[in-house]
């Protein structure tokens, strides 16, 4: 029953980056999903206006009856600004989950390597969550996220994230900071490039990676660009476009 | 459905804006993976199936057809919808002449350099409907956006007009393409809304 409208409640929102909210709903009819797919969200106004957005899935398959996501603000926004001034309790309606092809899971082989540039991160959250939760069987896999943000305030769950890579030698974070980073920045301080990649990524060429590159239009045009300029198989890169 | 309190609509109502759409001044891309890159030199366009008269074209000998412009709208799953759009190339009713399409032909499956491929009943690329484009507001169109030639069928969802054509094949009976044997609607008639796979 794809198509269906459901309702989910808002149980809880917080800030987890400048401008990026993350809101948890309840939605008990949720029949999970598979990391990497998205909601659609309808709102309705008093005159019968509607309004349709899609946004991705950033809580796990094992989280059942929830569904988090991680909202970018847009001030002249229609719709962004409406969810992050939702109070817990409040109802919209969602349907989902959707999206056949920005897919991961732990049953896929190989090296993962997630490239997330500002609120593309959220997708890709979903899929470290769920390979974190399946550590044990999935102990051997090896990791790699590369994050770009404007400044390290722009980094969407940047704890949760380094408390990952703390605990997991497979676990590989690299962050790049393209307008400004704090003195003593050990990171990327620059747009990523193909040095950067090469760096990063140039030991998986004989390992079959498979690549999820998700952010906005110039960025995924410009990083998966990047990817086949530095030798990797055009069919091993799954790009999801924000707009 | 549920009226929700206190959202104020901010864009407004256009009667050509399919429902749940919302238009775009700029040009949003949907693609699964990396931008091909396709020199006009290799390009080649197929023609095969139910047809008498198969053909190959090479880009000089594409580019001599005739040539029309469609200014319409073109509307995209995820959303957006751009109005006005003025696009050139060659219509589909010319081709389907040129190569003889047999009357048992039912479907054209559209075929793309990067392992795309979208379905469509034939009645849906004829009757001025449809062409394969290859100018986007007089330039040729741009390799994000589908260039060298894409497919151009904009009563339908835009998945549906396949970027970085390689191949038509006419095919007696219907074979979902990439997005919809993933989830997508089978046709995608956006005042319908056929979006995902039961709308
Ligand atoms: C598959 C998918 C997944 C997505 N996942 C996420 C996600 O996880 N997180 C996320 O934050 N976003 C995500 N998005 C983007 C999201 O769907 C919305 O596009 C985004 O939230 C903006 O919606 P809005 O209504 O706030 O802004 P809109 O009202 O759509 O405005 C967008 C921009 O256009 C400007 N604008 C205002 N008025 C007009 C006008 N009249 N004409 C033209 N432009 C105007 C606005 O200033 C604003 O900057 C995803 C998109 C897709 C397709």
């Amino acid at each position: 029953m794809k198509n269906k409208w459901n309702l989910v409640t808002l149980l809880e929102s917080k800030m987890i980056g400048t401008n990026v909210m993350a809101l948890v709903f309840d939605a008990p009819w949720w029949p999970g999903h598979t990391p990497g797919q998205y909601i659609d969200i309808r709102l309705t106004a008093a005159n019968g206006y509607q309004a349709e957005r899609s946004y991705s899935v950033a809580s796990t398959i094992e989280e059942e009856g929830r569904i988090e996501l991680g909202i970018e603000l847009l001030e002249e926004g229609e719709v962004s600004p409406y969810l992050f001034a939702l109070e817990p309790g409040a109802q919209i309606e969602v349907r989902g989950p959707l999206g056949g092809h920005f897919l991961w899971d732990i049953a896929t082989p190989g090296p993962l390597v997630l490239i997330g540039g500002g609120s593309g991160v959220v997708p890709l959250m979903s899929m470290v969550r769920h390979h974190k939760l399946h550590l044990s069987d999935d102990s051997e896999r090896e990791v790699f996220f590369l994050i770009s943000a404007k400044t390290i305030g722009h980094v969407l769950y940047k704890d949760e994230l380094e408390k990952f890579s703390r605990d997991d030698v497979n676990f590989h974070l690299a962050l790049t900071l393209t307008e400004e980073a704090p003195i003593g920045w050990t990171g990327y301080a620059r747009r990523a490039d193909e040095v950067m990649i090469n760096e990063l990524f140039g030991e998986l060429h004989d390992k079959r990676p498979l690549f999820y590159v998700c952010g906005s239009n110039s960025f995924v045009e410009t990083l998966s660009g990047i990817l086949v300029a530095a030798g990797f198989n055009p069919k091993s890169i799954k790009t999801e476009r924000f707009g | 459905m549920i009226i929700n309190d206190g959202f104020i609509p901010k864009r407004q109502v256009n009667p050509k804006v399919p429902p749940g759409q919302y238009v775009v001044n700029d040009f949003p891309v949907l693609s699964l993976g990396p931008t091909p890159d396709i020199s006009i030199n290799d390009w080649k366009l197929e023609i095969a199936g139910l047809v008498e008269a198969p053909q190959v074209f090479t880009w000089t000998e594409f580019e001599r057809l005739p040539r029309v412009e469609m200014k319409t709208d073109i509307h995209c799953v995820t959303k957006w919808s751009k109005l006005d759009t003025l696009w050139g190339g060659v219509s589909m009713d010319f081709l389907i002449e040129q190569v003889i399409v047999s009357e048992s032909a039912t479907h054209l499956i559209a075929h793309s350099y990067d392992g795309y491929s979208t379905n469509l009943p034939i009645e849906d690329v004829r009757g001025g409907k449809a062409m394969i484009a290859t100018s986007f507001e007089k330039e040729p169109i741009s390799t994000p956006h589908g260039g060298p030639a894409r497919l151009f069928v904009p009563h339908l969802y835009f998945w549906k007009s396949a970027k970085w054509l390689s191949k038509l094949e006419f095919v007696n009976g219907d074979i979902p393409g990439f997005w919809e044997v993933r989830g997508y609607h089978n046709y995608g008639d956006p005042w319908k809304e056929q979006r995902y796979l039961d709308d």
